[in-house]
């Protein structure tokens, strides 16, 4: 295909579609199809084709859309109409009503937990209202498995005006403006590297996709090769083209199958178009594109240990320098970014990087994707501009605490990133101002913490993360944070001393410093922020022993309070360890001694009764006598 | 799994001793663990000593050197998980089924994994029995979810 035959292709789609036509939009990423879209879709299918309605309705199953707590999530346009939590049962109402009689359905609409009112469309939703969805947006408007989608929004033409109207030169020094940070966690200048990359002497350069996304709780890479590709591959092109690389290889986890398998899919037809290979577009530039599927091990997402395993070897980081732009795969220069990285070359390249450095803060550009989970009432993926505080996202978008819990902490930056506390929830978000707060950007996470989270586990689970997860080539990071593990554990358990802390400063500091890649050196910051934010948390534990947030469990114990049981049985019947004694219209008793903390009777028991109690730091009441147990005559007495 | 289907997906990666990865990550995929003849196979054809295949199949988490149970559980470790009580749902499965991350009944029946995390963190705590997810689990439902499994 020529630049020609390209625009000639866009304007006869453009043309074809009639952007007042219905169109119904499912989304089918990762989220939604594990709370069942894939069963609306086939109820949607089934039902077009009964009604023979193929011809005069679109159809569209798309990528992640962001708000997977409410999925699956059905749009029906040229209205906006959102439905959340659509079941197959809702399909023919959804046919009948909303598409034949324009009708709005009252109970699929979302519903305002603190106002109870109605959101008819997509952009009324709060959720969707506060963010600026850049990147992320074209989700939600393409299958990702159609070129045709891809090129209605204007796909392709970044790549277009790279290759014809700019020397490999001046796309560098557009993307060096532009002061776009890489989005995997270092957030170095992009266009630094590739000028370094550029510059490097060699024939053979390499560009490559880090789309290893190992963080937990973050999965805005995936959701983006899921639902976008082409756009992934197009940012890749532009990028070879600027650094001078022939070949390209995107390094994918393989526990990501969807992403594998669309990404494949705009491999292999745009090899067929000409938009990968030789003389690409007419315009004498080759490139290919080859994947490489990770095999699951965490260090790969570092750069080094990445490109080692590209080589088919076992993935543990090297030293830097020198830096794989200069000398990286197979010892040749190699430009490497992540996968939100390249998402958003083709943006700045077709709008300008003055429009793209015009949002965002003094030292950080354009928006980020976060992945907003955990104790939150609306968990989904967001993108927002960088400078947003941490309070408008956790409170305006993510529509605060759910279960009227008090807010905590929110962790950013993955598993070494820091925990940051209420008092600074006024923090602007951006790379400089969250590494101030001794938390890192990392990939994007945000995991939000509410008061029953200890922040001491908390530290613990990271770092227990980090040791499984560290390539054990360094002694302060493969011995340190086992160290630091067995002390973090100590204190959970109420086994903890004063003198731990000096202990835990010290390995920190040993790790932080003596380290090889940024998994050691960052490793010690889930114990340093929680410490700094949250000293008070770990000297109860260890002078009182208490857990605060009721959670360490060798610190907790149970309690069924006498006035609130009722004798139902149910705490009774479901105690693994046997501990509950009992029995009908007898006030259920906890023996302590056989108690094993596992908080299954504090889950089940009724939350009309309320009657079992969680305990930390003080001895739980003494049994009432087995004479006064039982329920009827209490009753009456009341 | 024979020596000429393993020659096969060889092939398929033009016996590039860089692809070692690719070439175990495929037969893992279709064999769900790698026997000890078949990365033997792989050494011969690709010229890649036994020794550093052995150091690939430990160091990366998708390989597995025994065989694994019909069900593969896999249960989501990650923070939003773990912050929403991963932890109890773990101690669950494993009173159920009476085995421990990385192992597999005697019956062959459930292989148990923990993951990092498996990108549904809006469903969290998640559980995935061959390809299918189970969300929003609580320690209680745990139980129901595995006897539904033969």
């Amino acid at each position: 295909m020529t630049r020609e035959e390209l625009e000639k292709l866009r304007q006869r789609i453009v043309s074809e579609r009639d952007p007042d036509a219905p169109c119904i939009t499912v989304c089918a990423g990762t989220g939604c199809l594990a709370s069942g879209a894939r069963k609306v879709i086939a109820a949607f299918d089934q039902k077009i084709d009964a009604q023979g309605l193929e011809v005069d309705l679109g159809f569209r199953s798309t990528g992640c859309h962001g708000f997977c707590e409410k999925g699956p999530i059905v749009i029906i346009d040229p209205e906006e109409i959102c439905y959340l939590q659509v079941t197959p049962d809702d399909i023919p109402e959804i046919i009948e009503k909303t598409i034949k009689e324009k009708e709005v359905i009252e109970r699929l609409l979302y519903v305002d937990q603190n106002t109870g009112e109605k959101a008819v469309h997509e952009s009324d939703i709060p959720f969707y209202r506060h963010q600026e969805r850049m990147v992320f947006g074209a989700n939600r408007r393409i299958d990702p498995k159609s070129f045709e989608d891809y090129l209605a929004i204007g796909g392709y033409e970044a790549l277009v005006k790279a290759l014809f109207e700019m020397t490999p030169e001046q796309v560098v020094s557009e993307v060096k403006n532009a002061n776009l940070r890489g989005r995997g966690g270092g957030g170095f200048p992009a266009g630094v590297k590739w000028e370094i990359a550029r510059n490097a002497p060699s024939e053979t350069k390499y560009v490559v996709v880090n789309c290893d996304e190992g963080d937990p709780g973050a999965y805005m890479d995936r959701s983006l090769m899921e639902g976008n590709p082409y756009g992934v591959l197009e940012g890749l092109t532009i990028g070879a083209y600027a650094i001078g690389a022939h070949e390209g290889y995107v390094y994918i986890r393989q526990e990501y199958p969807l992403a594998l398998e669309n990404l494949t899919s705009a491999i292999e037809d745009a090899e067929n178009r000409g938009l990968l290979g030789t003389d690409i577009l007419g315009s004498g530039f080759n490139f290919q594109v080859r994947v490489h599927r990770g095999a699951g091990a965490f260090v790969c997402g570092e750069e080094t240990a990445l490109l080692i395993s590209l080589e088919g070897e076992v993935g543990e980081p090297r030293p830097r320098p020198p830096y794989p732009a200069e000398k990286g795969l197979w010892g040749k220069p190699t430009n490497i970014n992540n996968v939100e990285t390249w998402a958003n070359i083709p943006l700045i390249i077709h709008r300008g990087s003055a429009a793209f450095a015009s949002i965002g803060t003094e030292g950080s550009k354009g928006t980020k994707i976060f992945s907003l989970v955990g104790k939150i009432a609306n968990t989904g993926l967001v993108e927002v501009p960088m400078g947003i505080s941490l309070r408008d996202v956790v409170y305006k978008i993510g529509g605060g605490i759910p279960g009227g819990k008090k807010f905590k902490a929110v962790q950013t930056g993955g598993p070494s990133g820091g925990c940051i506390p209420e008092e600074r929830l006024d923090l602007e978000v951006d790379f400089d101002e969250l590494t101030k707060a001794g938390s890192m950007m990392g990939s994007g996470g945000m995991i939000v913490m509410d008061e029953e989270t200890c922040m001491v586990d908390v530290a613990r689970y990271f770092i227990d993360f980090l040791t499984d997860e560290s390539c054990g080539k360094c002694v302060p990071c493969r011995e340190g944070l086992r160290q630091m593990h067995r002390i973090l554990s100590k204190i959970t358990e109420g086994r903890g001393e004063e003198s731990d802390f000096e202990i835990l400063e010290e390995l920190a500091e040993t790790a932080r410093e003596a380290s090889l890649c940024a998994l050691g050196k960052t490793a010690p910051n889930p114990f340093l922020s929680t410490f700094r934010y949250f000293r008070e948390e770990y000297e109860a534990h260890i002078r009182e022993k208490k857990c605060p947030a009721l959670s360490c469990r060798k610190l907790v114990s149970y309690y069924i309070e006498p006035e609130k049981c009722k004798a139902c049985l149910i705490c009774l019947k479901e105690c693994p360890a046997g501990a509950i004694d009992g029995a009908k219209k007898t006030i259920h008793i906890i023996d302590q001694e056989k108690c094993d903390a596992c908080g299954i009777c504090f889950e089940v028991c009724p939350s009309r009764f309320e009657a079992v109690m969680k305990i930390s730091g003080e001895p739980v009441p003494p049994p009432i006598p087995e004479d006064q147990r039982v329920v009827i005559r209490k009753i009456k007495q009341q | 799994m024979n020596d000429d289907r393993i020659d096969q997906i060889i092939d398929n990666h033009h016996g590039e001793a860089s692809s070692l990865i690719q070439v175990l990550l495929e037969i893992q995929r279709e064999n769900h663990w790698l026997p000890k003849e078949a990365l033997t196979r792989v050494s011969e054809k690709l010229e890649v000593p036994l020794r550093r295949i052995q150091h690939i199949a430990t160091f990366y988490r998708a390989f597995s050197l025994s065989p694994k149970g019909r069900h593969e559980v896999h249960l989501c470790m990650g923070t939003a998980c773990h912050v929403r009580g991963a932890g109890r749902v773990l101690e669950k499965v494993e009173s159920e089924t009476g085995i421990k991350p990385g192992e597999t009944d005697l019956d062959l029946k459930f292989s148990l994994e923990t993951v990092n995390c498996l990108g549904c963190c809006a469903l969290g705590p998640v559980m995935e029995i061959d390809g299918t997810t189970h969300g929003r689990l609580s320690a209680a439902d745990t139980t129901d979810v595995l006897k539904s499994y033969e």
